[in-house]
Order: C-alpha cells, then structure tokens, then sequence
C-alpha cells in the first residue's frame, strides 16, 4: 500500500486552477520526484501534500487514511523544507529540535537526537552558532536536519537546491541522499531541476500546466517520454516545423515543413501507438549527448540520420563541449573534449551530425 | 538655581509624599501599561495577520488612535464613570482604577498599531515552516511573533511612552486628590501652578530617570544580550560560502 496517495487535488487562486492533478502516490521507502518548471503549480501542491493548504477538491490519504491539514496525528508523520530554509531566530540546535518540541518529547531524547542529525550531516561543530552566521548551504543543511529530527515517515522537499552555488548544491544533494537512505520513510522532491530528480529520485512524475502528465523510472522518462514537454524538461532538444512522410510500425519519415521537392528527411520513432497520417505536424526531440559529429569525408557507419552542418559555436560544458550546429536544421550536440580536439572542431568547421533512428522521437505537433 | 538645590535636597531627603506619589504613578502606568497590552496586542496580531472584509478600515482605525487627544479620552471615561453614566454604578470615577482605563485607552492603539506592523513584516512563510514541522496553529502563531519580537519590543516601549508622561486623561477622570489619585505629572502641575519649582523640577527628574530606566529594561529585552543574536527576523541564510 502506497505511504501518501493524493487523489482529485485540486487548488484555485481566484479563477486560475493551479493544482489540478488526479492521482499521485509514493510508497514506502521510495523516492518521488516532481519535476517541472517554475509556474507548473509545484509549490502549490508541495503545501498541499505537506498538509498546510487546504485542496478546493480531491483529498490526501495516508496509509489509506484520510488525512486533512488539521489532522495533527498526519500532520506528525509529516515534515517538509521549503525552498527557502527559513531558520527562526536562535541558534542551530534550537533549530534542529523545533519539530521534537512540537510533538512533545522531553529535554533528554531532544539533545541524543540534535546531536545524532548533527553529526550524521557534518555540523556539530555548529551547534549553538547562531543562525544569522550561517551560510546558504549551512543554512539548508540545518533546515534538513530540522525537518528529519522527528523522523517523520514522510519528508517533502520544495526546491531544495534551488538557492545554492554549484559546490553547495552537490554536497548538499550528497546530504540529502545519505538523509534520506538513513531513513525508513518515503520522500517527495518538488524540483525543476532534471539533475535533483535524476539524482535522487526512484520515479519521477513530470508536471506541466498544473498536472501531472507522465510519471515513470528516471529511465522510462527519459527513454520514452510521453510528450515533447516531457522530453524537454529532461534535457532532450526538439525541432520544430516538420511533417509525416511515411509512418510504418512506429518508425516515422519526417521533412522539413515548406520544403520543396525532396528536401532533408530524418526518420525517427513515434511513441504513440497510433501511427501518423502523411502530413501531420510533427515536433522532432533528441538529446544532445547523442549526436555523433564526424567530419564530411568520413566513412558511413551503418544506417542513420545524417545531416550536414556547419559548426557556429562550441561552448563549455563541464568536463563536455556543446556544439551549436547551423544547416537545414540547427542541432546541439555534446561532445567529450578529447573529440572536439580529434575532429579538430571549430566555428566554421563543416560536419556531419548521426543521428540513429531509436534516437529521435516524433510527436504529433500541439 | 535655588530651585534646583531645592529640588536636589527633596529627591535626598525622599520625602513620604514624593514616594507615595512616585509608587502610585508606578502601580497606575504600569497597570494601564499591562492592561493597553491585553487590549492592543490582541487586536494588532489579529488585524495583522487575519484577511477580513473592512481590514484596510480597522488598520486605519488603529492608526487614528496614535492622534488620540489625551483630554478626548479623559472625556469618554469621564462620561462613562460618571454618576449618570452607564458605568456610573461602578463609584470608579476618580480613583485609580479610572486613570489605569483612561491610560489603558491611550495606550492600547500604540501597541495594537506597532504590533500590527511588526507582525506584518514577518513573512508568512514563518508559519507555514511551522507547521511543516508538526508544529500546532497556536504553535505556529508563537513562533511567528518571537520573530516579531524586535517590533513587538518596540510596540511596549511605545505603549510606555504614551501613558508615563500623560497628564491630561488622568487629570480629568483622577482629580488630582493628595493621597488616593494624585500621581507624578498631576503633581507637576499643580506645585508649578502654585510656583513650588523645586518640587515640580524633583518630581521631573524622578519621572525621566524611571521613563528612561524602564525604556533601558524594555530596550535590552527586546534587543537580548547574547552577540550575534541582535535583530530578531528569521533567517533566510546568506549566500553560500
């Protein structure tokens, strides 16, 4: 049986529906993702599911019970991080044993309890610093600890990386890894940040416009995303302006929208089981890391995409390249160092992009 | 000068009738001080944070009662206590008890007015972390005005300040009677009319050491004492290191 499931919410603010989602579940010992970008209505159903906000529609049910934001037993296997550690006045360990003084526990079992989340998280030796010294980073650390105190069977988090530097965010995502796999419970990630999820999460549920559209494994959704958006929010690319040629069992001819005669066609897969009429508008997604770029001359390498470009800009990526590629169509593609250099990859450079089919997905265009 | 030889000597010699009059302006500001905090804090909190329709209204009310002329309220207590008045059976009419409400009535829109503002600043995000972390509404409610302490510090010392020093509600609704109402500013202006300086200047002093020794109470509380604990918001951490 799932650990919280929400069925029906539904949130208003005057006449926009923010929060419209039918059915969200996590189980026991899982991690749940929300992933989807600002103004998705995330925030929203974070306080929802944490029990804060009351739902317009639709109810919450924990273990199968219903659970409503003054139920003050549901409210105690519950505990949540907003994207702003709001620490309140006082020192850190006043902080960390907030939740246990709310749920009553005595003076004793406070103190074993601080010190056990304060050194499991590296910050012991910040225990009586008052909180205004600390930094952003210290600062969500202490706001983790707080809200996994009173070992709650259920920790939300609304955009906890959301406000740290680069070096904060990596630790702190390590901190929130080791959190949660010390605990029994179950968590809820609201983020917009693929990486967050991808880390953390055991499923992810993608939402847009105020619903959930596709949940699934970080594999399934990253492998077969149900829709553009989907495929955008985990890091895919899409091209814009083609139609169907021919669609045989899933595997989808496209051009070039206006082109005349026979222009640069790419084939690709269709998701949906359905196949696609000839000239149906479709949008084209790829991710990046697999365009394989290879100079004019070379070799053909079995049956792919190719299509010819021109190299406009190579930008630094961490230990990556993205490549910004000109031509029929503009590609990106992400290509290790050591490549840039073999290809001896410039702005100007002519190339070919390989594309394999099971590559690309084709989407009936909205 | 000799005037205030004079009034050095008396505030020495710590004549009976100064303590009693000192003591009992203690015992009346400080009564109407408590009581303007029962009434006002209350009403700014609620006022503060609650979403009413007429709210923009009752803001402004409270702030029309920082121009509340002190004689104005002299008058309605006056009314209200007087023989004919609907209080009238109560015989509070100059008696302390009078000038502790009349000073209450003062004082009230000071705190409920600076409370109000204080607990407004305080994002509201305060209470919802609360209650994310299992805390209960009251709880919560808590936890939001200990970080409104500073402005709520702020709205007592006002308070303070607006009944210490008062003399003209007091004056109406006390009477001013040697031994049972009279208290340090009534005192004032009756030995200055009768041109007894030395008196009015020692009972001047003793009235700014005590205004100043309980804003100086009131200032350390409200500040605290241990370093890196002054300025009373919650934290949002500062960038990160």
């Amino acid at each position: 049986m799932s650990l919280l499931r929400a069925q029906g919410l539904r949130r208003r603010y005057g006449r926009r529906l923010v929060v419209d989602v039918d059915a969200l579940e996590v189980g026991r010992g899982e991690v749940l993702a929300v992933l989807g970008p600002n103004g998705a209505g995330k925030s929203t159903l974070f306080r929802l599911l944490l029990l804060v906000e009351a739902a317009d529609e639709g109810r919450n049910l924990l273990d199968g019970r219903e659970a409503r934001p003054g139920d003050r037993e549901a409210r105690h296997r519950l505990a949540g991080v907003f994207q702003r550690p709001y620490l309140f006045t006082g020192t850190v360990a006043d902080n960390v044993e907030y939740g246990l003084r709310a749920r009553g526990l005595g003076r004793r079992e406070r103190e074993v309890r601080v010190a056990e989340l304060l050194t499991l998280l590296g910050i012991e030796s910040l225990a009586h610093a008052p909180v205004n010294e600390l930094s952003g980073g210290e600062a969500q650390r202490v706001a983790l600890a707080r809200a996994r105190a009173p070992m709650p069977e259920l920790l939300l988090f609304d955009e906890p990386t959301a406000n740290l530097d680069v070096t904060a965010r990596r630790r702190f995502r390590e901190d929130l890894a080791r959190m949660i796999r010390t605990q029994a419970g179950a968590a809820i990630l609201i983020t917009h940040d693929p990486a967050d999820a991808f880390a953390l999460a055991d499923r992810i549920a993608v939402m847009e416009e105020s619903r959930i559209i596709q949940t699934g494994t970080p594999e399934e959704i990253v492998l077969s995303p149900a829709t553009p958006f989907v495929a955008a929010v985990t890091g895919a690319e899409l091209l814009g302006g083609w139609r169907v040629v021919a669609c045989e069992e899933g595997r989808v001819t496209v051009e070039l929208e206006g082109a005349r005669g026979p222009g640069l066609r790419l084939a690709g897969i269709a998701p949906d089981v359905a196949p696609l009429p000839p000239g149906t508008p479709v949008t084209v997604a790829y991710r990046p890391e697999e365009v394989a770029l290879a100079l004019p001359d070379a070799a053909e390498v079995g049956a792919c995409n190719r299509v010819p470009a021109r190299v406009a800009a190579l930008v630094p990526a961490g230990g990556l390249v993205r490549v910004r590629l000109e031509g029929d169509v503009d590609l990106t593609a992400l290509v290790p160092r050591h490549g840039v250099e073999a290809l001896g990859l410039e702005p100007g450079r002519e190339v070919v992009a390989r594309l394999e089919t099971s590559a690309l997905r084709v989407f009936p265009a909205r | 000068m000799q005037a205030l030889r004079e009034a050095a000597r008396l505030l020495f010699e710590l004549s009976p009738e100064l303590v009693d009059i000192v003591v009992r302006s203690l015992r009346v500001s400080g009564s109407a001080v408590l009581l303007g905090i029962l009434i006002g804090m209350p009403i700014g909190v609620a006022v503060g944070l609650g979403r009413f329709p007429g709210r923009q209204i009752a803001v402004a009310l409270i702030h029309t009662g920082f121009a509340l002329p002190p004689v104005v309220v002299g008058l309605f207590v006056y009314m209200v206590l007087s023989r004919s008045g609907p209080l009238g059976g109560l015989e509070l009419l100059f008696t302390p008890t009078a000038m502790i409400i009349a000073q209450a009535l003062l004082a009230a829109p000071y705190v409920a007015g600076i409370t109000l503002a204080a607990v407004q600043a305080v994002p509201p995000d305060v209470r919802l972390q609360a209650r994310a972390l299992g805390a209960s509404p009251m709880r919560a409610l808590w936890t939001h005005m200990r970080e409104a302490r500073l402005g709520i510090g702020a709205a007592v010392i006002a308070g303070v300040g607006a009944v210490i020093s008062e003399v003209g509600a007091v004056m109406m609704v006390g009477g001013n009677i040697l031994g049972e109402t009279r208290v340090m500013t009534t005192a004032i202006v009756l030995e200055t009319r009768r041109g007894n300086f030395a008196v009015a200047i020692a009972l001047g002093i003793v009235l700014l050491a005590i205004a100043f020794a309980v804003n100086l109470a009131l200032t350390r509380l409200q500040q605290g004492r241990r370093p890196g604990e002054v300025g009373g918001s919650a934290r949002e951490g500062k960038p990160a290191r």
